[in-house]
């Protein structure tokens, strides 16, 4: 249970490097989560902290030790990997108490802990069996339960739900959380899926190409996105983006649609700026049906191109300025394709990107 | 009856009613229980021809006192005499003993040598192909070529090792590596070793070719040093690899001849003797038959006794082989 912290870390597979000089700061007991598309680098950065890649340039620390030389064992951290790893050729019991073993542990403190560690996890019947006789659930709490049964400083997660199917996923997703209220400690859980992200995450990191492009809790990422990349990837469905110019404290899309700059965003432009509007599908509903007009909003008549019914709401696919967006509709009745719809944009809610570089105009 | 979702639950389906003549029904039943005879005979008959009927004369002559010199002796029944004068026989036991150890010694020396070998070849980068098919060579010759290059080298007056050691000025006598009969014994190992190592190495360096990171990495995250790594991680997992080594080697080794008959023919005084040349010593040079196969018989229950119980740590160990994902 340490602070780990991260100062120009950068990584070289030799001469490409896919590990751009990145800081960050994990408090003690936080969890943090490490997201970003595919290939952007965050196993990488596990590993480092782990001690299994080595660290090209930078420093990690873990606690107030730096651990640059360190192998993993020296480390003392825990690692649930992808795939489970677990020792195929040990039953349960000796898969989780391996590293106590290896620790010198005498024998009934392993059988003692071992104990405890499969109570947590609800594996307590399944002690004699080994892995291949296991199911992917199963193998995943087993490998969770190596990983909490020694008192690491810190629990390292790389995509540990990935191979699980969406049920199980969502479930072990919600055990997670618990773990972690019983077991406090440092994490840093790597991810590829934002709704693991915002779920889980006290903080969420999130990383393209290797650089981190935001830092937040999951609602300041969500509610202030930094730039169209942040803003696209948190959220679903994803934030519509759609290039516009401000004229005279007006909004003016391609097809000379209009609404006006809110007012919370007008300090930060000017006119003739080429920007990016975002608006999520959730501020973008027809009249009547989600958004009410107390706070500052705009209004548009859009068409209909496609209708997604999901039950509680239905998500409707339309063209704003020849660009397919997308806006839902709560408390939805039928809506057919072709129809045009009155849609009411919630302008408080509104992102605004300068259109050259895609950062926030907030943040320029 | 119950609704589902789904549609109408039935009760038991209604029969099939069978249709056509019954003669066309005859017909194909009869067929279909002759095809697979019909298909199987072809390797029944093989079986019979190169296994059964071998193994059955061979047991046949092992009860009587059959000399090659004088064939109507095959006729002679006299049960289970030539068992009974063997398991008197001091000199068969001797050999059957030092099978055994020659066995032993073998296996866990090429099991050891080719788990280093393989170990190296795994951690190279460059030139790893190339070492591979050079590791094969001595699998190449025949053992009776590889007993005779042996036996040059081992031999006392004109043998490298010899002329080698002298030159070098370790010893000014010439060792009798072939004469002295510890020495004849730890010489024909060490060729049995250096032509059959490989076969070790190669299955060796395919497990841990197969052998997956991921636990490793565990490993080393759960605290190991590299050592243990190899010693819970790597080595566990080597196992049923070398259990194939081992079945497929303790079959060769327990029939062990050329190589002994060709570097010294059992001497000196028989104290290199193992059970296959002592067998053909019997059969083919005393002539008696009879005697030889009930010899062989017993040395056949020795292969299947170590192949059999390789075999079982072979099936035991893979039972885990799935789990590695
Ligand atoms: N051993 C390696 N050698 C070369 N390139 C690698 C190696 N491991 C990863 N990479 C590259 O580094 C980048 C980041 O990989 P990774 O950290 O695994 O991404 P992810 O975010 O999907 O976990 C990828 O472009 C990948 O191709
Ligand atoms: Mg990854």
């Amino acid at each position: 249970m340490s602070s780990i912290s991260l100062k120009k870390v950068a990584k070289s597979y030799g001469r490409l490097e896919v590990v751009h000089g990145i800081d960050l700061d994990i408090a003690h007991n936080e969890f943090v989560v490490l997201v970003g598309p595919s290939g952007c680098g965050k196993s990488t950065t596990l590993r480092m902290i782990a001690g299994l890649e080595e660290i090209t340039e930078g420093e990690i620390h873990i606690g107030d030790r730096l651990v640059n030389d360190l192998p993993p064992r020296k480390r003392n951290i825990s690692m649930v990997f992808q795939n489970y790893a677990l020792y195929p050729h040990m039953n349960v019991r000796d898969n989780l108490g391996f590293g106590l073993k290896i620790a010198g542990q005498p024998q009934e403190v392993v059988d003692e802990r071992v104990r405890e560690a499969a109570a947590i996890l609800g594996i307590s019947e399944l002690m004699d069996r080994i892995p291949a006789e296991l199911s992917g659930g199963q193998r995943q709490r087993v490998a969770m339960g190596r990983a909490i049964i020694r008192d690491p400083e810190a629990f390292l997660f790389d995509e540990p739900l990935s191979n699980l199917d969406a049920k199980l996923r969502v479930q072990m997703r919600t055990e997670i959380k618990k773990l972690h209220h019983k077991v406090k400690t440092t994490v840093v859980y790597v991810t590829h899926d934002q709704v693991e992200a915002m779920t889980l995450a006290d903080r969420i990191v999130i990383m393209k190409d290797g650089h981190i492009e935001q830092v937040g809790t999951p609602m300041e990422v969500f509610n202030h996105p930094v730039n169209t990349f942040v803003a696209s990837f948190i959220g679903s469905p994803p934030m519509n983006l759609v290039p516009a110019t401000v004229a005279g404290g007006q909004i003016v899309l391609s097809d000379e649609t209009r609404m006006p700059v809110p007012r919370r965003l007008a300090s930060y432009t000017h006119d003739g700026m080429a920007v990016i509007v975002g608006i999520r599908p959730d501020d973008m509903t027809p009249v009547g049906h989600g958004i009410h007009d107390s706070g500052e909003t705009a209004n548009l008549s859009l068409t209909v191109e496609l209708a997604e019914l999901l039950g509680t709401e239905t998500l409707i696919y339309t063209r704003l300025a020849g660009q397919e967006v997308q806006g839902k509709m709560f408390d939805p009745r039928d809506v057919h394709e072709g129809e045009r719809l009155p849609f009411r944009v919630a302008l408080d809610k509104l992102h605004l990107f300068d259109a050259a570089s895609g950062r926030s105009v907030r943040a320029t | 009856m119950i609704e589902t979702a789904r549609g109408r639950a039935v009760g038991p389906a209604p029969p099939l009613r069978r249709r056509g003549p019954d003669l066309i029904r005859y017909i194909r039943t009869h067929q279909t229980r002759l095809t697979p005879v019909l298909l199987l005979a072809p390797a029944i008959l093989t079986m019979l021809f190169v296994v059964a009927m071998p193994l059955a004369f061979s047991l046949w002559t092992s009860l009587t006192p059959y000399r090659l010199t004088r064939p109507e002796t095959i006729e002679t029944f006299i049960g289970l005499r030539n068992y009974i004068r063997l398991f008197q026989d001091e000199d068969f036991w001797a050999a059957f003993g030092r099978t055994i150890l020659f066995l032993a010694i073998a296996l866990n020396v090429e099991f050891l040598l080719g788990l280093c070998i393989a170990l190296l070849i795994n951690k190279i980068t460059w030139g790893q192909r190339m070492l591979r098919t050079i590791m094969m060579f001595p699998m190449m010759f025949s053992p009776i070529l590889v007993g005779f290059q042996f036996k040059f080298i081992f031999n006392d007056n004109i043998g490298i090792l010899n002329n080698a050691l002298q030159s070098l000025g370790i010893t000014d006598q010439a060792i009798a590596w072939l004469v002295d009969g510890r020495l004849a014994m730890f010489s024909i190992i060490f060729a049995e070793v250096w032509m059959s190592t490989s076969v070790f190495a190669i299955l060796l360096l395919a497990g841990l070719f197969a052998m997956p990171r991921d636990p490793i990495e565990a490993a080393r995250v759960d605290g190991c040093n590299p050592w243990q790594v190899f010693r819970h991680i790597t080595l566990p997992f080597l196992m049923p690899f070398a259990f194939i080594a081992m079945t497929i080697r303790s079959l060769d080794v327990a029939r062990a001849y050329d190589i002994v008959a060709v570097m010294t023919d059992g001497g000196p005084a028989g104290r290199t003797e193992l059970l296959w040349t002592m067998i053909a010593r019997t059969g083919y040079e005393n002539a008696r038959m009879g005697q030889a196969n009930a010899m062989a018989y017993i040395s056949t229950i020795l292969s299947i006794a170590f192949t059999y119980y390789f075999f079982t740590k072979l099936v035991a160990a893979r039972r885990y082989m799935g789990g590695a994902e």
